[in-house]
């Protein structure tokens, strides 16, 4: 990972900063420039809520070579208050006991590394509730 | 716009082709495509080829290719749309004759697949997703595919069982087909118990990792009788939708509205209804992909496409034959190629010559091509002139 790459998406993954749209309300996780339901450019910068619904999930057994070691690990996908979904890692919670509709929080996790000496990607996880 | 006509197919047979390279890959279809016409020369080239630098460490596949196939100082490019590569150079092929711009366009798709190992391949292919918001927390292709899965099974009461019907039903066509990858025969049973990979879906309800490619010869139709003593295959619709790249971004995760609206505009082209439609090649890269694209095409209502299949509305003999071919799962899928290779399948049905898999009839085919989980459709619908 360059790390220009990973200083850029700072914003989203370490604030969970969203888009909403000033004209017609729309929140796009992460921002853009342009609003895909009505067109409009400007923005007002709001944050995630902190615990979305689990609306799907699956576990992955061949990740790609950086999540090796994690393997297997649940992968869902959350829909939250503002109406953004985000996809993350589903952790601290087995397997089993993972349901679709649940809510999750989200946390700050570290989410992969470049190698030893390499950049280390931090970003969100989903949780159960405590 | 002129008419456009299809005269000449080639491939080969399709797999692990360790002893052929990417660019004679290529060049064999593209001279058994050639070998099926009479034309004289070619004037521009489109290739479908979604990676060609993470697969073998080669872009520029205009060029290369170009020169390989003898074609010195020839027009050539390649398209990409992630898996519907194929599908999208055939879309350029189409509009540069339809145009007048060209009257010979040869449309190829190439992948080199096996050339880096199982993880290559998965890295290479989750370049299809978002890399920052999906592949970046573990997204994998199966992965994301599982997702709309298990939201599809959870909503409409879909089984494992009906998933691996989608398979076995594929193997049974490919075992006709002598260019598919994998001509065996499956059962549920064998799916329901193969490796999982991204819970719900196991390996068998993946295609798989596949060398080959495929080409066809464009002209316009009013110039076919000089090309081909065989029966000209008119492009009569084509269309093409994306829809956001990320699969959390959709409205609905067991929707795909970029294939509903790419057949909505194909079908519009063409003046057809679905139910016109003898036989059609579907982006079967998982299993539940068939199952939902042959309702965004509307085949089947939503929540439908799973149980046609297990009552056999979608075998070689059934109401809406799907993937004859055997399909990605059995035929392969070099995602490159597959594009060409559904249309190629769809002129061989529609000129008679499927052999055992020959739908009865086929007077009107239709090939649905995707990229990524749903991010890119590009549809296609051909007529015996």
């Amino acid at each position: 990972m360059f790390p220009a790459r990973v200083a850029r998406e700072m914003p989203h993954r370490y604030r969970l900063e969203a888009a909403k749209c000033k004209k017609c309300g729309a929140v796009f996780f992460p921002h853009r420039l342009i609003c895909r339901e009505c067109g409009h450019r400007e923005f007002d910068t709001i944050n995630v809520s902190a615990i979305g619904k689990l609306i799907s999930y699956t576990v992955i057994h061949t990740p790609a070579s950086q999540f090796k070691d994690e393997s297997p690990f649940a992968l869902g996908i959350c829909e939250f208050l503002e109406g953004v979904k985000i996809t993350a890692q589903v952790v601290d919670i087995a397997a089993a006991d993972i349901k679709t509709g649940m809510d999750l929080q989200i946390e700050f996790r570290r989410v992969q590394t470049d190698g030893h000496a390499g950049v280390i990607g931090y970003g969100y996880k989903f949780v159960p509730l405590i | 716009m002129r008419d456009v006509a299809i005269v000449g197919v080639g491939m080969q047979k399709w797999g692990e082709l360790w002893e052929k390279s990417f660019r004679d890959l290529f060049v064999e279809a593209a001279l058994n495509a050639i070998s099926d016409t009479k034309v004289p020369k070619i004037d521009h080239m489109y290739i479908g080829c979604m990676t060609g630098g993470l697969f073998v460490g080669q872009e520029h596949v205009g060029s290369i290719m170009a020169d390989y196939l003898g074609q010195k100082h020839l027009a050539a490019t390649r398209v990409e749309s992630a898996c519907a590569s194929g599908g999208a150079a055939l879309r350029c092929g189409f509009i540069e004759v339809a145009s007048g711009m060209s009257d010979i366009v040869l449309v190829g798709g190439v992948e080199k697949m096996t050339d880096v190992s199982g993880d290559g391949a998965t890295y290479a292919l989750a370049t299809a997703a978002d890399q920052e918001y999906e592949v970046f927390h573990g997204a994998t292709f199966p992965g994301l595919y599982a997702l709309m899965a298990r939201a599809y099974m959870e909503r409409y009461g879909a089984t494992r069982d009906q998933l691996s019907a989608v398979a076995v039903k594929n193997h049974d066509n490919g075992l006709n087909n002598p260019n598919a990858q994998y001509q065996m025969k499956l059962t549920v049973q064998q799916v329901n118990e193969s490796v999982m990979v991204a819970d719900p879906l196991r390996i068998l309800d993946c295609s798989p990792i596949t060398d080959g490619a495929a080409a066809l010869i464009l002209c316009p139709l009013s110039r076919a009788k000089e090309f081909s003593d065989k029966p000209p295959i008119k492009i009569i619709g084509c269309g093409m939708a994306t829809d956001s790249i990320a699969l959390h971004d959709r409205r609905d995760l067991t929707s795909l509205d970029a294939v509903r609206i790419s057949a909505e505009q194909a079908l519009k082209m063409a003046g057809k209804k679905i139910g016109d439609i003898n036989v059609t090649e579907v982006h079967d890269c998982f299993t539940i992909a068939e199952i939902i694209v042959s309702e965004a095409l509307g085949m089947f209502p939503a929540g439908k496409g799973a149980l046609a299949c297990v009552n056999g509305e979608t075998r070689v003999e059934g109401k809406f034959p799907i993937n004859a071919s055997g399909g990605l799962k059995s035929k392969g899928h070099p995602v490159g190629a597959t594009g060409v290779a559904q249309a190629i399948e769809i002129v061989h049905q529609l000129r008679g010559e499927a052999g055992k898999r020959q739908v009865k009839n086929a007077k009107i085919g239709m090939t649905q091509n995707m990229g990524g989980s749903g991010g890119s459709s590009v549809v296609h619908i051909m007529e015996v002139a």
